[in-house]
Parts: structure tokens; sequence; C-alpha cells
């Protein structure tokens, strides 16, 4: 754990607090057996946001607390940990940073302060395919009228159902795969000839596939500048996967505590089976890279708060790590339970399945680990 | 030596460095240290003098007492002492086995007359102490080992072997555990201290598959320490002998020494396998595993930084420094390997003029390192400790 600030801690505490009592794994539970359609509890999320949580990282202007990442960092580990699912990584972490980072004064004002309380949510529409690729955008943004038609399809975006707001990554110029000419567009989820649909995944959040046709924007709905919308995309993604990355961390570490105290309890052979060795040498082997993902996800956090340019680098190191780790521990957990971990009564299945919905989020391990060496230079 | 507890460090810094001016040879500056004896070798003059002026200073081991000659000094002088060495291009000349984990521990457990008479020894480095631990049939199951030490009125007799005894053709003393109980294992064992320099001890180095080795086999027949060697109480060896162990861990971390070695894996990868037509390292296999390692790398060090910072910042010590053996080892090992793997054939290079420096550098590192995960703690008890210690899982060993 970090060295925290009071603020920190104190945030950490409630965030600790209210997930333990308000929402545990029973409550995730609850309501995938709900059926609800937009995976979430919207009244555990208003909650969240009366708390102040959907402002961590908005300025004080713009109705936010401006306490960082590293804040909101804390907040997204203890969700973590019971799996509760919500709109914070979406839109208090990810759709609000496009706009503090890229967005007009007119952008802001319109869309953070009701970020900021939860009144909005907010989505990032990013991808097109199986595969996270931020430059293969082939949605279409053209010249029409003093403003922009975008016609073309986002899949699996995150809350992309309960968006009231998204921001679209469109081609403005160049091809799929060239970072030059990609623009950033601020849309209204309700805007004429925006289309979605639910997809039902294995981890039972809230995803969709969005189709744009023939959406009419304005020009104020540029995000940045034309054609130079990549780089403030990279940047925006990259604090969204550090925001998943302390996701992961405390999912991951619940895992492993729940799997320790199961191989304290259940006996067999007479004893219980935390006395074999092969297995507490495996629980060691966790608890050790539990202990390096830490690290690199904190690093990750405490440079995008103080702006150091080794961000992606960073960042890049962080979700490759963290996401093999939630792999291994995740995989773990349901073999050291057994035949109880296969069963859906028990959580070890919710486990298994966010690891992986999480991995493939923002980038998998080895498009990680591609992005790092790139950026070191071979 | 002067008193600076609570006063001026600014004022004791410029006190340290004119101290160091006066005294460190110009000649020694920027030389590495060549007082780890781990071979034989003849001081230079310069050299001597600037042991001798460090031993009688303390300053070697500055926080020390100085009623046993030490520097006396606090934490926080300390470390301006390291800082003025670092400065100054100087090198400490006092170390050695003595320093790192007999002194500490002889300061803890050793009576007033053992101390006056050890301690002062150690921080002026005129003699150099090697470890009686390890036996053939004792490694990881230390607390089974059998070397026995039999009362014979002012001394005790002592008969059996000891292994991979790092220094013992070049040491003057051993700090040894001897069976002196045969009736218990970890009740019977007792601590002592004796002179290698008498006929009942033979000494032999052990050639490693890398090569010389500073590791020996020693025979005891019948030789002998004085009862006022024995330290702390008779068949109380072990407490003192893990309180050892931890000042020995503590430097077996790799979170120093480790990194920061030769050339990087991807500057040996452009060199060796060469580059694709995007920039990648051309094999990407290759590449993706050198990725892996020096994300492993990395992750390593940010929580080396993250425990340093949590034993000052939060309450209590950092967990995170029992993963920090097994961690670091196995990273060194397998950055070992893949070293021996960028460079093909070449790495294979034992001696002669076909291979360079760095190539047989790293075939003798890839196979010495061996040792990491084995000496010190193995990583198998090192799991064990974490699995006992800090997850709080039943210990079937019985050890410790």
């Amino acid at each position: 754990m970090a060295v925290l600030n009071e603020e920190q801690s104190m945030l950490r505490d409630a965030a600790k607090s209210w997930t333990q009592e308000k929402s545990p794994v029973t409550a995730f539970r609850k309501m995938r057996d709900s059926g609800v359609e937009i995976g979430y509890d919207a009244a555990a999320w208003n909650e969240m946001a009366e708390m102040g949580w959907a402002g961590v990282i908005i300025p004080e202007e713009y109705g936010g607390s401006d306490f960082g990442y590293l804040s909101m960092g804390l907040i997204l580990e203890e969700l973590g940990r019971t799996l509760t699912a919500s709109p914070l990584l979406a839109s208090g972490l990810g759709a609000a940073s496009a706009l503090v980072l890229g967005g007009s004064d007119a952008q802001k004002s319109a869309w953070l302060p009701k970020i900021a309380e939860g009144a909005a949510v907010g989505a990032l529409a990013v991808d097109e395919g199986a595969h996270h690729a931020p430059d293969k955008v082939a949605l279409a943004a053209t010249k029409s009228g003093a403003g922009y038609s975008l016609s073309g399809a986002k899949s699996f975006v995150l809350e992309g159902l309960a968006a009231n707001v998204l921001i679209v990554s469109a081609r403005t110029s160049g091809k799929p795969g060239d970072k030059d000419g990609i623009t950033l567009f601020v849309v209204p989820a309700d805007a004429k000839g925006v289309s979605r649909k639910r997809l039902s995944l294995a981890d039972n959040r809230g995803a969709a596939n969005i189709s744009f046709d023939k959406v009419e924007v304005g020009a104020d709905a540029v995000l940045g500048e034309v054609d130079k919308g990549y780089p403030i995309l990279e940047k925006v993604l990259d604090r969204a996967r550090a925001g998943i990355s302390a996701e992961m961390l405390g999912a991951a570490v619940q895992a492993f505590e729940v799997t320790l105290d199961y191989l304290k309890v259940r006996v067999q052979f007479g004893q219980v089976i935390g006395s074999f060795q092969a297995l507490q040498h495996r629980a060691a082997k966790m608890f050790t890279d539990l202990e390096l993902a830490r690290s690199a996800v904190e690093a990750a956090l405490a440079a995008i708060d103080a702006d150091t340019p080794d961000v992606p680098e960073l960042v890049s190191l962080a979700k490759a790590k963290m996401g093999d780790v939630f792999h291994l521990v995740s995989n773990e957990m349901v073999q050291m339970h057994g035949g109880i971990g296969m069963t859906d009564a028990h959580d070890a299945g919710f486990y298994l399945k966010r690891a992986r919905a999480c991995e493939a989020a923002y980038g998998s391990q080895s498009y990680h680990r591609d992005r790092y060496a790139r950026i070191q230079g071979y | 030596m002067a008193d600076f507890g609570g006063g001026d460090l600014e004022a004791f810094r410029g006190e340290a460095r004119t101290w160091i001016e006066t005294n460190f040879p110009a000649e020694l500056k920027g030389k590495a240290n060549p007082m780890m004896r781990e071979e034989a070798f003849k001081p230079s003059a310069a050299q001597e003098a600037w042991r001798i002026a460090m031993g009688e200073k303390g300053w070697g081991v500055p926080t020390w007492p100085a009623a046993y000659g030490g520097g006396g000094l606090s934490p926080a002088e300390g470390r301006v002492v390291q800082q003025e060495l670092g400065r100054a291009g100087a090198y400490n000349p006092i170390g050695g086995m003595g320093v790192m984990m007999f002194g500490p521990t002889l300061l803890e457990y050793g009576t007033e007359e053992q101390k006056k008479e050890h301690i002062p020894k150690i921080v002026r480095s005129e003699l150099q102490w090697c470890q009686g631990f390890s036996e053939p049939g004792a490694g990881s199951d230390l607390a089974s080992l059998q070397t026995k030490a039999e009362d014979k009125g002012d001394h005790y007799l002592i008969n059996g072997q000891k292994v991979w005894t790092s220094g013992a053709q070049y040491a003057d003393w051993c700090f040894c555990l001897v069976r002196t109980d045969t009736s218990k294992k970890h009740e019977g064992i007792s601590f002592v201290l004796f002179s290698m320099h008498q006929p009942g001890v033979e000494v032999r180095p052990i050639p490693l598959i890398a090569g010389n080795s500073p590791f020996c086999e020693v025979f005891f027949t019948d030789a002998k320490a004085e009862k006022k060697n024995l330290v702390g109480p008779l068949n109380g060896g072990w407490s003192i002998a893990k309180r050892l162990l931890q000042h020995e861990r503590s430097g077996l971390t790799g979170a120093g020494g480790g990194f920061g070695m030769g050339r990087s894996l991807t500057d040996l990868a452009k060199a060796y396998v060469g580059l694709d037509s995007q920039g990648r390292i051309a094999d990407p296999d290759l590449r993706t595993r050198i990725t892996m390692l020096e994300i492993e790398g990395r992750s390593f060090q940010q929580t080396a930084v993250r425990a340093m910072l949590e034993s000052k910042g939060n309450s209590g010590p950092s967990a995170a420094t029992s993963i920090m053996k097994n961690a670091g080892t196995q990273w060194m090992q397998a950055r070992a390997e893949l070293t021996l793997e960028i460079m093909g054939h070449q790495g294979l290079g034992w001696e002669g003029d076909d291979f360079n420096a760095e190539e047989q550098g790293a075939v003798r590192s890839w196979l010495f390192g061996k040792a990491f995960t084995i000496y010190g703690v193995s990583q198998e008890v090192q799991s064990n400790i974490i699995s006992k210690r800090i997850l709080g899982l039943p210990d079937l060993t019985q050890n410790n």
C-alpha cells in the first residue's frame, strides 16, 4: 500500500467500509440474477456519486474534488475487491479524463458537473473489433454542413447501454491503422442515428455494441483538434488502463485472501489442505506476484498524478503485470477450491470471469508487452 | 570520538569531508574495494594506509559503539559518512563477514569480554572471519548439524565437517555452530568461536560448475575452542544463529547488486539477434520474453522503493520485504539464462580469445547464479517462511 496522505486515507477507508457493508459480492450476484440491462445497481451508483467518487479526478470548478488518479485508484481497488459493478471507471475516470484533458470550456461545462454528481454517465467508444486497437478506427466522420456526419460501429463499449454521452473516436482522414486522421467527438447517446445493442458477456457487466448511422453533430462536438485526436486518446486510455488495473488489483487480492482462508479450513487426509507444501508454495508465489503487481499499479497511478513523461511505459508495465497476476490468481482460486469453486453458488467463478474481461479491456497483456517494447525502442 | 548526537548534521558533514580529504589516498580514488578477500591479495601501501586510517577512526562501521572502536555515530551521521565517501570516490575498506554478519550478532549476544576482544579487530579489518554453519547433511535443515564439541574443562574439542564455508582459505577465525547435546535438535546447538590457524583445521577449496569459487570444505579433527569463546548459553546457539541469518539474508536480496549489470538485454539482443524492418528485435518470441523479464525487473525495483517508503511512512514494516529474496534471485537467474540465449553459441565460451570478456562473464555468471536460490536460504525454505509467517499457513517442517 502506497504511503497515503490524509485525504487519501479517508477516501480509502470510506470506500472500504461502504463496499464491505453496502456492496459485498452478494450485491453483485443479486444484480446479475436480476438481469438488469445496464449491468449495475442504479441505487448503489447514486450512493457512490453522493459520496463524491464520480468527481475525484474532475476539477473543483466543474464540481469535482480534483483528488487525482491515485485517489481514484484506491476507490476502484476497494470496489474491485467485492466486484462492485458501476460506471465509475467508464464515466468518472474514462469519459471525465477525455473531457478534462481535451474538452472545450463549453464541453466541460456541459458534461463534467453532471458526470461529477453522477447525473450523467459517460463512456469511451473506442474499439471496433474483438481486440483493443485504438488506431484501427474505421468509423467515418465526414463534413456535413457546418458539422460532421458519423457512420460506423463501436464494439464492447463499457457502460455503453447506460451512457448519456459518448466519447467517440472517428476517422476524418487516412485509413484504419493510421494514428493521424483520428478525431474525437462528444456525442450525446440519444442523438439521432445512434443505436445500441446490449452484449451478454460472461462477466455480466454493462457492455454494448453501438452503431452510428449518419449521426449529425456540430463542429463544436469535436474534442481537441480535427485529425489530431490520437495523442489525447492515448492519454485518456492510459488513465483508463491504470484505473482498471487498480480494480484488478483489488479483485485479485480479494480472490487470493478468500482462497487463503479456504486453505486454512478445508480438511482432507486429516489435516487442513493449507498444510500441504504443494499448495503453500503456490500461495507464496501468488503473494509475491501480488506485491510486485501492487507496486507497478501504484507507480503508474502516481506517475499520472505527477504527469511524468514515462506514464505510457509505466501504465503498460502495470496493465501487463497486473493482467498476468490476476489471470494466475483467478485460475488458482478455482483450482484450490476444488469442486465447490466450479459451482455457480460460489464466488470463484465471478472472479475468474471478471479477470478475463478486465484483461481484455483497454489492451491485453500481449498488447501492453508489445507497446512497452516499442516505447523502449525494441 | 566527538559526540554529534542531535547536533548540526551539516557541521558534521563538513568535518567528515575534511577528514576524508585528509586521509584518503588520492591514488585510490574511484578504485574498487580490494579488501573483499575472496582471493589472496597483497595490499599496496596506500590501501593498507587507508584501511588503518578508517579502522582507527571507526567509520567503516560508523554506527557501532565507540566503546569497541566503532564510529559511535547516529544512523543519520552514518549516512553522511557513506555519502561523503561516495562523493570522494572512496571505498569503505572495512568489510567482510565480520562486519556484515558476525559483528552485529556479537554486539547483541556477546559478553563484555568477548566484545572487547573481537569487535575492535573487526572494526579495523585486521582479521577475516568465516561462517561454519552448513554441513554435508545439514543444508536447508541446518539444525540437523552434527559437528561435535566435547567439554574438556577449559576448552571444547571439535570434530566434524563444514561445507560451503565462504572464504575459509583466507579466514583467520571461524564463528561456528556445533552440537553440544545429541539428545535434542535445536536445543543441542552452541555457538563457538575459534582460530582457523591451528593443527586440527583443514581447508579444501571447492571448484564449482562456474570454475574457481570462494567456497570451501572445512574438516575439524580435535580442533580446540576456548570456553571463553562460547557465545550465549551452552545449547543456546540456535536463536543466535537465526539472528545472524537475518543479517545474512538482508544482504542477499539482490535488491542492489543484481541490477544495472553490464549492457541491457535489449542492447545485447540488438547486437546478437538484430532488428526487423520495423525496428523490433528480430526474434519475436525472444522479444516477448525479454519484455516480460524487463517488466518483472522493474516491478521488483518499484517494490524495493515502495517497501522503503512504507517502512518510513506507514506504521510497521512492509510485508513486501518478505518477497524480495525469491523475486530478486529468480529474476537474476532468468536474466542470466536469457543473456546466454541471446548470445547463442558465443554465450557458451569458457575461455580463450574466441570469446570476449562479456561473453565469458555471461557463462560464469549464469553458472554461479544457480547458487542464488540455494544459499542464504533456499527459495523453497523462503516460500515456507512466507507461508508460515506472512500467510499464516501451518508449518509441517518443524523448523525455527
